[in-house]
């Protein structure tokens, strides 16, 4: 108990290690504790006995923050940095979107007035998402505390809405609590156009299209860039575990501590104030602060404990929004996969199957009830088709995200409930590449309780809770906690949890060790 | 013809479960009904209890000359018990629970996370991890919700236990007759349970009078047993049931704060201002910053180091003997600066008592030259009335006989 830290991050996840490496690069003294025995939390690159390398969780970065990537002077090469997107139709006949460009495969109707309609309604989204996008780097304004900083970003906020000229000043208050159905529906009539633009809107949530507020989740989605591309998707080079690595390298340049292995079992409070944490081991570690990216219940409720936080404050708490709707699937197969339609070229790119608005309607009925979908909605991504290093022998790997898949299944999650989720995604795929299921070497199937368990997640959901106006800016995660602080002095959060949110940013971790760095004393 | 074995539709029909809408009659009720001569029934929490039941007057001065039963059955009750049960009661309370002992019962507020009070009540303490806490609106929900990460049970024993509050100073002498033994050893604040009718009687030297008493918890089966062995045994000694109104101007007599009428449950108001802090209603007895956390604590701390209460609550002694009810109070008979959330005219102390709710300083740095504007109805033409108040400590009426120990035989 001879060394002090400054700071103490719980969690070495890409948040965790961004804000690390920002504290240390100011000099701070950091350790970074990591529970599993490995760093990178759901952006990890695991091998496999087959020879190739699978992204267990997170498969794709598209929000990864400029200013992390330029301040911490990040060692990252992308193996692609713009992806286009193809909606998988059942006939072969396919649309590849690239930017807010369409291009209709093998004879799928497109017209050109949705040609035309889908430029536009892009193009406003990202006009609108921009906004969004300049609060992503910075702690999220209050309201009431009369500081001139917020002051300064409500006023910059409201500028730039209004600078956006009348017209659109009208239509982004009109649309930005709306449904992303009703919103495709006014303006394209292409199913096909409409399931995989919608779609875009739910990855990762427990909402469909015609959920309200999920025209805010896909701006929210829109608002990061990949290399200068607003909406741009990508692959590292080597996998997501890259990202992760990236930002160890640069903490521990930095000069911070990394500690796999190293479970906190409770955070050590004297005063109403953290001063350090407790490890399972019984090992006592002392800091000024400590800051925690694990999930917003984690933290208070196991690592902190109920009786040092309000009973209204545990309340809310115990209400936010955080069970997860996603399950990845991830298939070894004995070679290059052979999809209707599509060339061996067409494979370095995201396929999507949600052929409709209803199609994805219908699949979120079954999570509304407690069941996974029948015919579930998937993300697909070829990392060893984009990234061929990924490979060393001859075989491929599908990553799935299937959507969807209710953390809390009304059967429970048991051995025989994750093989026919595996079946059911696997049968759906059956219907786009006939001949996949003999293809399969070996599978992953990862429920939202896996999730949790593996990456130590409440509710394994991957924003650690739902992207919504509710539990956005200064009400993340919840009431009482606004700006990385908690009700009790010394403890900071700086994980997915907290403001921005979820997806492989680094802005949480960044604007959460700005945070402690601006404070006083 | 074969008798049909179906039930015919009438019969279906009264086979329908009943739901039982409407106030509910305590397990007195019975020879409550009997001694009701005024008929006149109020509701408290669900069930009916009697307002009087002959004389308002009387009651109360049986109350301070003779022996009372006030039937308080429905207390809301909820017993908490488990590991954690110590730890979540000085969680949910602001003072500190260890300090009370097994066997012992204390007053005790809550707050929310603002710190602003949500009720009162008594905390009975029966072992290390076992508790009871009564109050006189419902708690089961905050209960609830405050105990997310602590490992007790709360059960809601509202309708398991029958209770009669037994006031006034000849109380212990109508025990003893009835052979309650060793009850003479109860000290203020003490719980004990004793034999009583095949079953156990618990009797707690608590009570809301001011006066020699206390309260006594049985089952609900006993009810009446208990009730008919009290009169029987306190037929000498002026024994007589009361209604809520003589209790109210024996509570007002006592300096007690009752919940909806002189503060109301912070998260029941509309009006996000009206919630009170133990500060501002002069209970800052009961706020312990060091024993740990509790709700509200954060907030409250806060008060108290930015000096920021913004009400005072006095006992007040008026001029003249017009009851000041719900009239509003001045400086220098002029700058309005709060109003009265109680008031009576004290027959046994012969003042004209209330309590009020000042806005500091007033109350606090500002104590002279208080007046009470009270509106008198004569025959339906309105007198307004300037009286001059003085602020005064409460309890107003505070008897030795209260704290004796053995007590008194009157």
């Amino acid at each position: 108990m001879t060394t002090r830290y400054d700071t103490i991050v719980i969690g070495a996840g890409h948040n965790g290690l961004t804000c690390a490496a920002y504290l240390a690069k100011a000099g701070k003294k950091v350790l970074v504790l990591e529970a599993k025995d490995r760093i990178g939390g759901m952006a990890i690159t695991e091998p496999t006995e087959d020879g190739v390398l699978i992204p267990t969780c997170a498969h794709l970065l598209y929000q990864l923050h400029p200013d992390v990537i330029r301040d911490l002077n990040l060692n990252l090469k992308m193996a692609a940095s713009s992806l286009p997107t193809i909606a998988l139709g059942s006939d072969g006949r396919h649309l590849k979107i690239l930017g807010e460009t369409l291009t209709a495969m093998n004879g799928a109707d497109l017209s050109s007035k949705d040609q035309e309609n889908y430029t536009q309604v892009m193009r406003d989204l990202k006009k609108f998402a921009r906004v969004l996008g300049a609060l992503l780097g910075q702690k999220p304004p209050r309201l009431k505390n009369r500081d001139w900083e917020d002051t300064k970003t409500l006023l910059k906020l409201g500028l730039s809405i209004r600078m956006m000229g009348r017209k659109s000043m009208q239509e982004f208050l009109r649309i930005a609590l709306l449904n992303i159905a009703d919103q495709l529906e006014d303006h394209l009539e292409n199913d096909l156009l409409m399931g995989v633009t919608a779609m875009e809107a739910v990855w990762g949530t427990h909402l469909a299209p015609r959920s309200p507020g999920s025209v805010l989740s896909l701006m929210y989605r829109l608002a990061g860039s990949m290399e200068g591309t607003q909406g741009a998707i990508g692959i590292p080079a080597g996998g997501m575990g890259k990202v992760s690595e990236a930002l160890e390298q640069a903490a521990t340049r930095a000069g911070a501590t990394i500690r796999t292995n190293a479970p906190v079992k409770s955070l050590l409070v004297e005063n109403d104030t953290v001063i350090g944490v407790e490890l399972e081991s019984g090992e006592k570690l002392l800091a000024n602060s400590v800051a925690s990216s694990a999930d917003p219940q984690r933290t208070f409720l196991s690592l902190l404990g109920a009786e040092h936080l309000d009973a209204g404050f545990t309340r809310r708490l115990n209400k936010i929004r955080n069970r997860g709707d996603a399950a990845k699937v991830n298939l070894v197969l004995d070679g290059l996969p052979e999809f209707n339609g599509l060339s061996q070229q067409d494979l370095a790119a995201k396929l999507v199957i949600a052929p409709s608005i209803n199609y994805i309607e219908k699949a979120f009925n079954h999570a509304k009830y407690g069941e996974f979908s029948e015919h579930p909605a998937l993300e697909i991504t070829l990392p060893t088709v984009v990234d061929p290093a990924s490979s060393r022998s001859n075989k491929h790997v599908l990553s799935i995200v299937a959507q969807y898949a209710p953390y809390q299944l009304k059967a429970g999650w048991s051995e025989e409930q994750r093989a026919d989720l595996g079946e059911a995604v696997i049968r759906t795929l059956e219907a786009y590449a006939p001949n996949i299921r003999k293809q399969i070497v070996s599978q992953q199937v990862l429920t939202p309780s896996d999730l949790e368990q593996l990456f130590n997640v409440t509710g394994g959901h991957w924003h650690h809770l739902e992207i919504q106006v509710d539990q956005l800016l200064m009400m993340r995660p919840l009431h009482g906690t606004a700006q990385y602080e908690t009700p009790i002095g010394g403890l900071f959060l700086c994980g997915a949890g907290a403001h921005p949110g979820g997806n492989v940013t680094g802005a949480p971790g960044m604007n959460a060790a700005q945070r402690i760095l601006s404070r006083k004393g | 013809m074969t008798k049909s074995i179906s039930p015919r539709k009438s019969e279906l029909l009264s086979a329908k479960p009943r739901i039982n809408a409407g106030r509910k009659p305590t397990p007195f009720h019975p020879r409550q009904v009997e001694k009701c001569e005024t008929n006149d029934w109020t509701l408290w929490a669900g069930y009916s209890v009697p307002n009087s039941y002959h004389s308002v007057e009387l009651e109360y001065f049986s109350i301070r000359n003779g022996a009372t039963l006030y039937d308080i059955s429905p207390m809301c009750k909820y017993r908490i018990k488990g590991p954690d049960a110590e730890r979540f009661m000085n969680r949910f309370v602001p003072r500190d629970v260890k300090k009370i002992k097994p066997g012992r019962v204390a007053y005790a507020i809550w707050c929310n996370d603002e710190g602003h009070i949500l009720d009162d009540g008594t905390i009975f303490r029966f072992g290390p991890d076992d508790f009871r806490l009564c109050s006189q609106e419902r708690q089961y929900a905050w209960l609830m919700d405050s105990a997310l990460g602590f490992n007790v049970e709360i059960l809601d024993e509202t309708d398991d236990i029958a209770a009669l509050q037994f006031q006034g100073p000849t109380t212990f002498a109508i025990l003893e007759a009835m052979g309650i033994k060793g009850v003479e050893t109860l000290k203020p604040f003490d719980h004990k349970n004793f034999p009583f009718a095949g079953t156990e009687l618990m009797v707690s030297r608590t009570g809301f009078t001011g006066d020699l008493g206390y309260e006594l918890w049985i089952e609900p089966g006993k009810a009446l047993e208990l009730w008919d062995a009290l009169m029987a045994a306190g037929a000498d000694r002026t024994i007589s049931p009361i209604g809520s109104l003589a209790l109210d101007m024996a509570r007002i007599e006592a300096g007690f704060i009752q919940p909806t009428v002189d503060f109301l449950h912070a998260e029941h108001v509309v009006r996000h201002t009206r919630g009170r802090s133990p500060f501002e209603l002069g209970l800052d007895w009961q706020v312990d910053f060091g024993k740990g956390h509790f709700t509200g604590r954060r907030a409250l701390l806060k008060e108290k180091e930015g000096n920021s209460s913004r009400y005072c609550f006095v006992g007040l002694e008026i001029e003249g003997n017009k009851p000041a009810h719900n009239a509003l109070v001045y400086h220098k008979q002029k700058k309005e600066i709060g109003h009265i959330t109680s008031a009576v005219w004290s027959p046994t102390m012969k003042n004209n008592l209330a309590m009020a709710l000042l806005q500091r300083p007033f109350g606090v740095d500002i104590q002279e030259d208080l007046w009470v504007e009270i509106y008198v109805d004569k025959e339906l033409k309105w007198d307004r009335v300037m009286a001059k108040a003085k602020i005064v400590d409460r309890p107003f009426f505070n008897p030795p006989r209260k704290r004796l120990t053995p007590p008194a035989r009157f």
